[in-house]
């Protein structure tokens, strides 16, 4: 009985440590992502890793929701013959929600892994200590531009995601079923609100930008340094950023549209 | 890979990016619309009852948007809603004007509805509409019909 309390005390206390950790780890690389823009050339090849290689997926997918959405939100409105509310409903569901969580979900899947695995791979290659070797400090050096990085093509992501799927539901909207397009424009921009929807949109999806690339620069520097080890990482960035993305979803969301 | 081939792919892809988001704005939301309704004048309405309204409810004259619905708060002195409406200042509207709540669609949302009366003297800023109609809600309806067939029976 002592021995199993015992038991579970230290694990309380090992997961009170690496909640520490990983908040000391965050705030070292907001720092030091910020200090990374002095090297500008090694930001910039991140985001051509990060964002451009996601760009065929975000841009594919978005276009498809939009269709889904189109599709699924006419059926729906035709009901209570309000076909012309399909421009808001798409490009609310799209602008709140759909555009940030989708596309941070995709892009953990996308970008989120690969960080993992390049950063567990280069542990497990002793890449990192020999860095620590050379004096040289490798969360600045490897960890910051991939973060800063990650900050600035994920709301870029978002965005594009956003406009691709407007366009989609456009496309299946107006031009396949036939909902008046100019309907469709008005009520769209009589019920989105620039600050309120699209800017809060942004807000989101810089907050999940900031969690996927914690999450994956985190897991895959303290990944175990073998092949299991950093396989095992990969799978945990998925899992871990995916339920952060949509609990913060949550949280946010009720922060930002309960008022109105 | 060339180095200044990344470069040029990053900054389209930045471009995309803005691009998107200027998009969003201008098309889809009301970026474009709040600009155009910089040069406004503030009018003043109060009602009995404004159902659903909301701010930034569209304010129509003959259907066509005029203005917005600024801000609604509850006069105690009066126990009405007092609706601040902000005008576009390119139309002028005498000083008669009556104001109603009306509803887009059975189901859509609730705008008012400016109707121009005859008065020479234009409305300008801090100006109170006095004749309103307030919105129709459901309940008060189906009790003035009740009453109504009841008064029908009792005068048989």
């Amino acid at each position: 009985m002592m021995r199993m309390l015992s038991a579970s005390w230290h694990w309380l206390i090992d997961r009170l440590v690496d909640v520490g950790r990983g908040a000391r780890f965050f705030l070292r690389l907001c720092w030091l992502g910020v200090a990374s823009l002095r090297r500008p050339r090694l930001v910039v090849d991140q985001i051509y890793f990060i964002g451009n290689f996601s760009l065929s997926i975000i841009l594919v997918s978005g276009l498809l929701i939009g269709f889904v959405l189109g599709l699924q939100g006419y059926y729906t409105l035709r009901r209570y013959g309000s076909e012309e509310a399909l421009g808001l409903l798409v490009a609310l569901s799209l602008v709140r929600e759909l555009g940030p969580v989708v596309t941070a979900l995709l892009f953990a899947g996308r970008a989120g892994t690969s960080l993992t695995a390049e950063v567990g791979l280069m542990k497990a290659g002793e890449q990192i200590d020999a860095m620590e070797m050379m004096a040289v400090d490798p969360v600045a050096r490897v960890l910051a531009p991939r973060f800063l990085a990650a900050l600035i093509a994920m709301p870029l992501l978002a965005a594009l995601f956003s406009a691709m799927g407007v366009l989609g539901g456009y496309l299946v909207g107006v031009e396949m079923i036939g909902v008046d397009a100019g309907a469709f424009w008005s009520q769209m921009q009589g019920g989105v609100d620039w600050i309120d929807d699209i800017g809060n949109g942004v807000v989101k999806s810089v907050v999940f930008g900031f969690t996927v690339a914690f999450v994956a620069l985190f897991v895959g520097y303290e990944a175990e340094p073998t092949p299991e080890g950093v396989a095992r990482a990969t799978t945990t960035t998925v899992v871990v950023a995916s339920l952060a993305i949509l609990g913060l979803d949550f949280i946010l969301t009720a922060l930002m549209f309960s008022s109105t | 890979m060339n180095q200044k081939f990344v470069d040029l792919l990053v900054g389209l892809f930045v471009l995309l990016g803005f691009a998107a988001l200027v998009f969003l704005a201008m098309r889809a939301g009301n970026m474009s619309g709040s600009f155009s309704l910089s040069n406004t004048y503030e009018t003043h309405a109060r009602f009995d009852n404004i159902g659903g309204l909301k701010p930034r409810a569209a304010v129509r004259s003959a259907g066509v948007v005029v203005g917005r619905v600024t801000a609604i708060r509850f006069d105690d002195k009066a126990y009405q809603a007092d609706v601040t409406l902000s005008l576009d200042g390119r139309y002028q509207f005498p000083k008669d004007t009556s104001a109603k709540i009306l509803t887009s669609g059975l189901l859509g949302e609730q705008y008012i509805g400016l109707e121009p009366g005859g008065d020479l003297a234009m409305l300008t800023t801090g100006d109170r509409i006095t004749m309103t109609q307030s919105a129709v809600v459901l309940e008060n309806l189906i009790g003035q019909f009740l009453y109504g067939k009841a008064g029908e029976a009792g005068a048989k």
